[in-house]
């Protein structure tokens, strides 16, 4: 699981108001290299949730993306390599995600989150 | 790419070896799906540089293509780790690079528009009446962009209905009639295959959609 899946993701349990961002829980990360698309990356930047994606980084090990940021970092090529990294390239392999309001975990196993609720859940 | 040249890279992929008829799991034969993803491209540019989710994915057949067309992210989501874990394998082979979620779409909880496009083959509701629109309704609540899907050709008027005024689409359009194939999966199947018409549909969503949740 990218960190651009786990940007977008929710806890779903019925009753949770505040269910993103998904805490992280690592047991394993790996890194595959992708192609760099810069016009991708200036795209969805005003999409993300800026705290959650560094704050996520930061529990996967990778802590070079600045606290705050703006659009005007996207003139900057090493700003750019440095999102495209975090955004794209390394993935929770194993480990869980971690409902902030009840702290129910979902695992995700082979890269695949597993969002399933249980019958009383939903 | 060509539309054969999709096609003969969809044809050989991995397709359900234990089909769950309650998820009325049939695979989305490479003929459909390089049409479609063809079509969503080629006609209406709704996939190259897109970031496009395949609803109940299965084996992963229309992100696949949505893969070859020139989508900048695919998201794969499926109720069924089986399904997902050839889908991975699927991806795989084609070395292409896909998300892919286990999840409900029923429960899909989304934090805001993301996904341009939606792709799906839903369940036609045949064995859980509605499972079609539930994937619906899903689907046009989260695409900012277009929805693609099949339909019994027999439900046009109904679907047409629903994605208007139940789940407030933009514009709703049949952009051509399928055959799809139904080899004989499953036990109740009497005859060995069959083909029934599906109309390939495109959804807009509601203009202002993508402003909030």
């Amino acid at each position: 699981m990218r960190l651009f899946t786990h940007n977008m993701l929710s806890s779903n349990i019925k009753g949770v108001a505040n269910g993103f961002p998904l805490r992280i829980e690592v047991d394993q990360v790996v890194e595959k290299q992708v192609d760099f698309n810069p016009d991708f990356l200036r795209n969805m930047f005003p999409k993300l949730e800026w705290k959650a994606l560094v704050d996520a980084a930061r529990t996967m090990g990778y802590t070079e993306l600045p606290e705050e940021a703006d659009s005007s970092m996207l003139e900057s090529e090493e700003f750019l390599r440095k999102l495209h990294h975090a955004l794209l390239e390394i993935h929770l392999e194993e480990g869980a995600l971690v409902c902030p309001e009840t702290g129910r975990k979902f695992p995700v196993n082979k890269g695949i989150p597993n969002m399933l609720l249980h019958e009383d859940e939903v | 790419m060509k539309l054969k040249q999709l096609e003969s890279m969809l044809g050989e992929l991995q397709q359900f070896s234990n089909p769950k008829a309650e998820l009325e799991q049939y695979p989305t034969g490479p003929h459909i799906a390089s049409r479609m993803l063809y079509t969503a491209e080629n006609s209406l540019g709704d996939v190259s540089n897109k970031i496009v989710a395949d609803f109940g994915c299965g084996c992963g057949t229309l992100g696949a293509a949505a893969s070859l067309m020139g989508a900048e992210q695919v998201i794969g989501i499926d109720i069924d780790s089986e399904s997902l874990e050839i889908a991975s394998l699927n991806a795989e082979d084609l070395e292409l690079d896909i998300n892919f979620i286990q999840c409900d779409i029923r429960n899909l909880a989304w934090r805001g528009p993301i996904v341009d496009t939606v792709v799906m083959n839903p369940p036609f509701g045949t064995r859980r009446t509605g499972a079609d629109m539930e994937f619906l309704s899903a689907a046009l609540k989260i695409a900012s962009r277009a929805v693609y899907s099949l339909h019994k050709t027999s439900t046009r008027e109904h679907v047409k209905k629903a994605a208007l005024r139940g789940f407030g689409a933009s514009s709703a359009e049949v952009l051509c009639e399928l055959r799809f194939d139904v080899p004989k999966l499953y036990k109740f199947h009497k005859k060995r295959e069959m083909d029934i018409a599906v109309d390939l549909w495109r959804f807009a969503p509601k203009t202002n959609q993508g402003n909030d949740n």
